[in-house]
């Protein structure tokens, strides 16, 4: 299997060390990893911002990269459900025929990293080692978009050392929203200090989620208020041995 | 607290009107609550229900169908309600809608109106008016009277008092109803409420109702309710006035098995409700012996001219979304300036005004999506939000200052760099140069100036890494050659 891996413009900028994970992982698992260096962004905050024709420019290109690809790995659940969701729309409106049946003929080898594993690998047991206390933030497009169910949970319940501590109102948003944590930064900041309260009432050492997007919003609010907690990108976890325990940055 | 305002051609933008009710803990306390409260009745109820999702693609397929063949269905309405005894008006706008209404109201010789249901009244601002041309309208409602008393205004569409606790409304009903010893024990509100509208049910002749929905095979008119105060106004007044926007008619008698199911379980968490009325027209010498209902558009059929976006006027005002909704749970409804608040107040409102005003309300959401799961007729919110923020940028990018927005000189420039590998490595280069300045020892940012601020008001922002991904799989790989 050679999984050619999305890591997408937000994780290669400022998380490299979730796409080192990635391929860490993927590589002990028997996968040979490829990156292709074409690739930018996906055009979601082009697409939720309402720059229809930036975010269609954004889809052709991911389309044109990845066409010949076996299968597209992306460790961020909004940006699967950007391709998943938004694309066909886009390409509805603004693409041509060969590119929506290219589109098409893609989309089924487009795997959120979880996903992946657990679907197209079959494997729940990744050979982690992670001896901490850690919460699962369930992402809103992880949850709802890609409806990821337990995949998650089943991953990190494999995971040696892991004691897994329930957040509460697991179903409810961080507040980031892209560029709404920004252009409505009061009722984001409000919303992210609601879900703050549960993430510290868990009392773990890390809060991990399979999208940095709500990572970056969580980790910033955590540092801000020197909480006793890091947030982690659930591909760190899981790359995680004994012999190479993940590094703490 | 300054008084909300519902209007979307005054409402202040969403993040702006958001603002006090941020600075108000007990406010949001009360929404918290209460939303809190419904929403576990909701998913308790719909729990138990093997079929929902079934009962939820029918509710979606009837109103669907509706809409498709709405003229259709409008018409059979129009003829049915008239065969037995009621007169339909039909109104393109607002302005066109309270004119009707005054003039039935003179032709009744009316000076007082009481009201029951209907959001719709709100929408066309229809209070104010019938105040300016001499009519006290008195709302029956036990929420709207709160509201009424108190000079406030709904937050929410089935339970419009939510941000009210209850000290809150003993306080109102001591001050205005002259009952300094009034307690704040629910029997006793209750008591002076109903004490209060009894006197209005039995001595004003004339009604305005809302509907929930307009029954095109029978011609007959349906109101939802909990109090039985709707039962009250609908069935002692002479005169019966029903405004309602075309989208709420449903084919056949047989379609509210669904809808009645999906209501009540998504509204209140209730496997029915309490009070449901369906009225045909006059029957003699039981109930208003003359009947007028108002068929309002007022930007429907502009919803209606899209394929996408019709799905809006699906919606059956069950406030599930609301309830769901986790930017609504710290705002409350009046930050929506509209009286659709919520998710589907977001994308209703500034379709109802044609994109003219409420630009900013599809932007008050993180489209987390929650509205979406619990919808009983499964309109896409999120979707059309992002529809409306497409058009709501091709207005703004026409507008000359807008060129200097920071938001859209940034999604520019964005693009630009997306658009190819060699310059967004540069762009990633000097992100990490332009941070450097900011950047603390322990490698995060506290602080960053002008529009950026409003990411570093409530969160840091950890500094950009010594090195991206893909230099770190470049190096890699010049490692691996050797």
């Amino acid at each position: 299997m050679r999984a050619s891996l999305f890591i997408t413009c937000y994780n290669d900028t400022l998380f490299p060390e979730t796409g080192q994970a990635v391929v860490r992982l993927l590589e002990r698992l028997g996968v040979e990893v490829e990156f292709r260096p074409a690739q930018t962004c996906c055009g979601q905050m082009h697409a939720n911002t309402g720059f229809r024709g930036e975010a269609f420019s954004l889809a052709k290109q991911f389309v044109r990269l990845y066409a010949d690809a076996e299968a597209v790995v992306i460790p961020s659940s909004s940006c699967v459900a950007m391709v998943r969701d938004q694309y066909p729309h886009l390409l509805a409106e603004l693409g041509t025929d060969a590119l929506r049946r290219e589109f098409e003929t893609l989309l089924p080898r487009v795997h959120e990293l979880s996903e992946f594993l657990v679907d197209v690998l079959q494997v729940e047991d990744v050979g982690a080692y992670f001896p901490h206390r850690v919460t699962y933030h369930a992402s809103c497009h992880g949850l709802r978009a890609l409806e990821l169910g337990d995949r998650p949970l089943r991953l990190l319940n494999h995971v040696r050392g892991l004691e897994l501590a329930t957040l509460e109102n697991l179903d409810r948003c961080c507040g980031f929203g892209g560029t709404f944590s920004v252009k409505n930064a009061e009722v984001s900041s409000a919303m992210l200090s609601a879900k703050l309260q549960d993430v510290l009432a868990t009392r773990a050492e890390f809060c991990t989620a399979l999208d940095n997007s709500c990572l970056i919003h969580l980790g910033g609010a955590l540092h801000r208020e020197y909480a006793p907690m890091r947030t982690i990108h659930m591909a760190e976890i899981l790359a995680s041995t004994q012999d190479a325990p993940a590094e703490m940055v | 607290m300054s008084h909300p305002v519902l209007d979307p051609r005054v409402a202040p933008p969403f993040p702006v009107a958001a603002l006090p009710v941020l600075r108000n803990p007990q406010l949001r306390k009360n929404v918290a609550h209460a939303t809190d409260v419904i929403q576990a009745k909701r998913a308790r109820l719909v729990a138990e229900k093997a079929d929902w999702q079934a009962l939820r693609d029918s509710g979606a397929a009837i109103r669907d169908h509706v809409l498709d063949n709405l003229a259709h269905y409008l018409e059979q309405f129009e003829e049915r309600c008239t065969a037995a005894g009621g007169v339909v008006h039909w109104a393109g706008d607002a302005a066109e809608a309270r004119t009707l209404i005054l003039n039935i109201l003179r032709e009744e010789r009316a000076d007082e109106v009481i009201k029951i249901k209907t959001m719709t009244s709100a929408e066309i601002q229809l209070n104010p008016f019938l105040g300016e041309n001499g009519i006290a309208a008195h709302e029956t409602d036990l929420a709207e009277i709160i509201l009424q008393l108190g000079q406030d205004e709904p937050s929410h569409i089935v339970v419009p008092a939510l941000h009210v606790n209850r000290s809150q409304v003993r306080e109102i009903f001591a001050r205005t109803m002259g009952l300094p010893d009034l307690s704040d024990d629910p029997q006793a509100l209750t008591a002076a409420a109903r004490a209060y509208l009894r006197k209005m049910f039995l001595t004003v002749p004339t009604a305005i109702s809302g509907a929930n929905f307009l029954i095109a095979e029978t011609g007959s008119v349906v109101v939802v309710e909990s109090e039985g105060n709707g039962r009250m106004c609908l069935t002692l007044p002479r005169t019966m006035i029903t405004l309602a926007g075309i989208e709420k008619v449903l084919p056949r008698y047989q379609d509210l098995e669904v809808m009645l199911q999906v209501l009540a379980r998504s509204a209140t968490g209730e496997r029915m409700n309490p009070y449901t009325s369906v009225w045909t027209g006059v029957t003699a010498g039981d109930g208003p012996q003359r009947f007028h209902v108002v068929l309002l558009d007022n930007g429907r059929t502009g919803i209606l001219r899209s394929r996408r976006e019709r799905q809006t006027l699906r919606c059956i005002r069950c406030a599930a979304c609301m309830n769901a909704c986790p930017v609504y749970r710290q705002t409350g409804g009046h930050a929506y300036g509209s009286v659709y608040p919520g998710p589907i107040g977001a994308i209703l409102t500034p379709q109802l005004m044609n994109l003219e005003y409420a630009q900013s309300l599809p932007y008050a959401s993180s489209l987390c999506g929650a509205c979406y799961e619990v919808c009983p007729v499964k309109i896409n919110i999120p979707e059309i939000l992002i529809d409306l923020r497409a058009a709501v940028t091709e207005r703004e990018r026409a507008e000359e200052r807008r060129f200097f927005d920071p938001m859209y000189v940034g999604l520019r420039m964005a693009n630009k760099v997306f658009a190819s590998a060699s310059r967004f490595r540069a762009a990633q280069r000097m992100a990490r140069l332009a941070l450097r300045p900011f950047t603390g020892k322990d490698g995060w940012i506290r602080r960053l100036p002008g529009y950026a601020s409003r990411w570093t008001m409530s969160r840091d922002l950890r500094g950009v890494p010594q090195q991206t991904f893909r230099e770190w799989w470049a190096e890699r790989n010049r490692k691996a050659m050797r």
